[in-house]
């Protein structure tokens, strides 16, 4: 068994851009599902009653079954149900759906974990609803939310490289076809390891960060 | 659906109960040896188990998966599918194992360790009769959630061509192009599942709660 170094050279660039292909589906995805996240915590805060238990329903549904299921319902399903989709932006979709039943979950106890005492206490100073919202509520839920959130999103960038099997061609797709083409599964193998590994510490680091950056604002 | 169809996914299903089983009796035998390793004063043993926990919990499991399905023949070590499947997910789940069995033990009172010490049992004897029993208990929820998480996971194991649930309802709806009563039923036996394994939980959390602080 050799390592050939040279090949990984030659195919810097088609592993520089699936390198891409993956980073951008992690961000839109992650920005996808922390939308959705907020707007279905949000909605079953406040929203009426059905709505809280229609949305419960979608948050246990998600969470309770794989990924992978999901995807294939959607890519291999939608075009019998009207909805025919590439097969990135269907990768792009599931991911936010997917994460969005998380994210909900985390800003939900993110909403209950800031103290009433608090927003009283803003209310008292004379604060407005707005001013209460911008400077309480959410940097408070933001201390709060971020370990969680770091997590979800280290999970979601690993949950990407399940897009290849819909032939989305990002990291892992393009380092497997590299490997089964050259028969070169030891380097192939060693960039998807190496890239996967270095973008989760890469982001774990990022969330430490932010974390010490936000700690003024901590519950306590 | 025709009840033929269902009755082969159930069957299916069962399989994917089973790998995922299996894979988590060894992920966690795996991650006791891991948890202890970490928490040794040698320092380079105590290293490379951060370095293992660190490299499973930050490379997909898909990629893992695959390394172990294309490596193993490389290096000429041929082995079932199936095989390479409770391998993959068996190493995948030990280093998650391993985090939460290290949180368990850490959490131990130390107030206990120094009354056992008093009493004058051994240090073995304090790992089977006091250490072990508290952090399995602290534990168990952390176990049946990674089980939870395992299960799900074990849907990936499809890839490498081992007909549990998820492959079963692909090579079904490929057949019958009927996609969406397939893969809807195939999710709603995980869910089905999902709820039985966090049933048991919680009801081993109810029945281990002997002697709560």
């Amino acid at each position: 068994m050799n390592f050939d170094v040279g090949l990984l050279i030659a195919k810097a660039p088609e592993i520089l851009n699936a390198l891409g292909v993956t980073i951008m589906a992690w961000l839109i995805g992650l920005v996808g599902a922390c939308i959705i996240g907020f707007a279905v915590a949000v909605a079953r805060r406040y929203g009426p009653r059905w709505l809280n238990g229609l949305l419960f329903g979608y948050v246990e549904v998600f969470r309770g079954t794989p990924f992978l299921v999901q995807l294939f319902l959607l890519y291999f399903g939608g075009p019998y149900a009207g909805l025919s989709l590439d097969a990135l932006p269907a990768g792009l979709m599931a991911l936010s759906v997917y994460g969005g039943a998380y994210f909900s979950e985390v800003f939900r106890l993110g909403f209950e974990g800031v103290p009433r005492g608090h927003v009283e206490a803003a209310e008292c100073a004379g604060l407005s609803r707005g001013q209460i919202v911008a400077r309480i509520l959410l940097p408070e839920m933001a201390v709060l939310v971020l370990p969680a959130s770091v997590n979800l999103a280290v999970v979601l960038l690993k949950e990407t490289s399940v897009l290849s099997i819909i032939t989305v061609q990002e990291l892992t797709f393009t380092a497997s076809a590299i490997g089964t083409e050259f028969y070169a599964f030891v380097e192939a193998l060693f960039v998807l390891a190496l890239g996967y590994w270095g973008l989760v510490e890469f982001a774990a680091a990022l969330g430490r960060v932010a974390e010490r950056r936000l700690a003024r604002f901590a519950v306590s | 659906m025709t009840p033929n169809l269902f009755g082969l996914l159930v069957e299916a299903a069962l399989y994917t109960v089973l790998l995922s089983a299996i894979s988590i009796v060894i992920g966690i035998a795996i991650g006791m040896g891991v948890a202890s390793a970490r928490a040794s004063s040698h320092l380079a043993l105590a290293f490379v188990a951060r370095v293992y926990v660190s490299f499973f919990r930050g490379v997909p499991l898909l990629v893992q998966l695959l390394v172990i399905y294309n490596l193993l023949p490389a290096v000429g070590i041929n082995v079932p599918s199936d095989v390479a499947a409770v391998v993959g997910l068996s190493l995948c789940t030990s280093a998650y194992q391993a985090e939460n069995l290290r949180g368990g033990f850490l959490s131990v009172p130390k107030g206990l360790l120094e009354s056992a010490d008093m009493l004058g049992l051994t240090p073995w004897q304090q790992l089977v009769r006091i250490r072990a029993p508290i952090a399995f208990r602290l534990t168990l929820p952390a176990v049946v959630n990674e089980a939870i998480l395992i299960l799900k996971a074990s849907s990936l194991v499809s890839v490498v061509g081992v007909v549990e649930l998820t492959r079963m309802a692909q090579d079904l709806a490929n057949s019958t192009y009927a996609p969406i009563q397939l893969y809807s039923a195939a999710g709603l036996l995980y869910f089905l599942i999902n709820r039985v394994v966090a049933g048991l939980g919680a009801f081993a959390e109810r029945r281990m709660a002997w002697g709560r602080r």
